[in-house]
């Protein structure tokens, strides 16, 4: 689904290249946008560069060379001391999850909301509403180890929007999951989306995104992007 | 109070860790403890050896007391010297029988008294080194009824050897001792900091500020640096205890020091916890 052009960009790469010491060029010369309120994929094979692309919109790499703009940061002026500004407009889940073992799905809620500077008051009804919104209102209270695979992604999910941010990045999220899981994961970032939150995932599921023809897709081979349905 | 708060709930959950940091840190400052022992009580030995160095000028039988007041007097008005006293011909045979009782015969036959009389000039502490000692000597022996001088110049030489050697010692070993003990502290801490590695990663993920993330570390360094110095001091305090008791007299460092070894502790885990990090926060 073409973005339409009155929207605001959220992400903005302008002829980015990236090379990591080692492994040589993981971007070459991609330039494109993702707007607000828009859901589009990342597809390529293994080593095309998807997750590079997406820890770039996350502020977590720099680009070599080019230009990646964020919410309005650009990677050119903004600071590592300042990365936190992104990272408030920018959630982020992973195929790990990367949650904290050892504690409940509320506690891990609430950590995130602690530690962005939260009323202290406030965290635990909000980690509860968050909870929620992604369906485990039931689960707050069980240790993050002892949920289900689709469950632990939930749990990452709701502490990606403890800043109610713009965009939801996703880097293959359903990785680890069954087929129920992913099909309840993709069905929440769907909800997220129609509530006006930007969604940019990567995945190398083509069959997944098979399912999602509105959706905007781009496809990196080797680094480059050789194809955005926005364009084509 | 955020960062006080996770400081101490880091201490409660992680108990172990927390406490294997704080006895690091502990072990280190012991070692230092133990050094600065030893250093001040070296000190304070070579101090009490340099009290000892005075300077005594032999007097001819037939010099006048008029002139030995006058040399006397003249002899204690010198900067080097804080005292001069005059020790008679029967004084010096008094102390002779008292402290060489094998040479008794010797002195109490005949009704000889083979001893000179003495003035035993008693030097100003910042006045026992060599060239200080040799000025008075040389003063004192401009008197023409001045037999001889003596004032032990291989005592002297030695012992101003031995002050180098010990200053030198001192540098280099507790130079040495201090980078073990940062090493063994900067080792511990980042250890420490390497366990929370998780949470500092969600942290920078959600968009905690980097002060946010620092202070709760800087007050767990700082915390482990205090509870470990406290602990040094206790274990120092300890051994001071059992070498005085079971081996030798020793003197108990000063306060200052002790308060400057927790202060250092408690300085250097907030330095150290905070390197640590630095490192975590370039990760996400």
């Amino acid at each position: 689904m073409p973005a339409p052009p009155r929207l605001a960009l959220l992400i903005k790469l302008t002829q980015v290249a990236k090379e990591y010491p080692k492994r040589g060029f993981a971007l070459r010369d991609v330039s494109f946008n993702i707007a607000k309120g828009e859901m589009a994929f990342v597809t390529g094979h293994s080593g095309s560069g998807k997750s590079t692309t997406l820890r770039l919109a996350h502020m977590a790499d720099r680009p070599t060379s080019g230009e990646v703009r964020v919410t309005g940061y650009s990677s050119a002026t903004l600071s590592s001391r300042e990365v936190w500004k992104v990272r408030r407009r920018v959630g982020m889940v992973f195929q790990d999850f990367r949650l904290l073992p050892g504690r409940s799905a509320v506690e891990n809620v609430g950590f995130a909301l602690e530690v962005t500077g939260v009323n202290r008051k406030e965290i635990g009804p909000r980690a509860q509403r968050l909870l929620s919104q992604v369906g485990l209102s039931t689960k707050a209270g069980a240790l993050v180890n002892e949920l289900s695979g689709g469950e632990q992604q939930r749990v990452a999910i709701a502490r990606a929007l403890v800043n109610d941010p713009f965009v939801l990045l996703a880097d293959e999220p359903t990785g680890n999951l069954d087929e129920r899981a992913t099909r309840g994961i993709m069905e929440l970032f769907v909800e997220l989306n129609a509530k006006g939150m930007a969604v940019f995932m990567a995945t190398h599921d083509l069959e997944l995104v098979r399912r999602y023809p509105k959706a905007r897709l781009l496809e990196l081979d080797h680094g480059r992007l050789v194809y955005d349905s926005a364009t084509a | 109070m955020y960062a006080l708060r996770e400081a101490l709930a880091a201490f409660r959950r992680a108990p172990v860790l927390a406490g294997l940091s704080a006895a690091m840190v502990a072990l280190a400052l012991y070692i230092i403890g133990l050094f600065g022992l030893a250093s001040y009580n070296l000190q304070l030995a070579l101090s009490s050896m340099e009290e000892r160095v005075e300077v005594v000028v032999y007097l001819r039988d037939d010099a006048r007391q008029s002139e030995i007041d006058l040399a006397q007097t003249e002899l204690a008005e010198l900067p080097q010297v804080l005292g001069a006293r005059y020790v008679s011909k029967r004084e010096a045979l008094d102390r002779a029988r008292r402290d060489l009782p094998e040479f008794g015969e010797l002195f109490g036959g005949a009704g000889v008294n083979p001893l000179p009389q003495s003035l035993e000039l008693e030097l100003q502490p910042a006045a026992r080194n060599r060239e200080m000692v040799e000025q008075v000597s040389a003063a004192a022996q401009a008197y023409p009824f001045v037999e001889d001088v003596e004032y032990g110049r291989e005592w002297v030489d030695k012992l101003f050897t031995l002050r180098r050697i010990g200053a030198a010692t001192t540098a280099a070993l507790g130079g040495a001792f201090f980078a073990v003990a940062a090493l063994i502290i900067g080792t511990a801490l980042r250890i420490a900091v390497f366990a929370r590695r998780d949470e500092i990663y969600i942290m920078r993920l959600v968009g905690a500020r980097n002060g946010f993330i620092h202070r709760p570390f800087l007050i767990e360094g700082a915390l482990a640096g205090l509870l470990g110095g406290i602990a040094a001091w206790i274990l120092t305090y300890a051994t001071y205890r059992a070498v005085y008791a079971y081996l030798f007299e020793v003197a108990w460092i000063p306060s200052a020091w002790v308060a400057l070894g927790i202060a250092v502790g408690t300085l250097f885990g907030s330095v150290a916890s905070s390197l640590a990090i630095r490192k975590h926060l370039g990760e996400v």
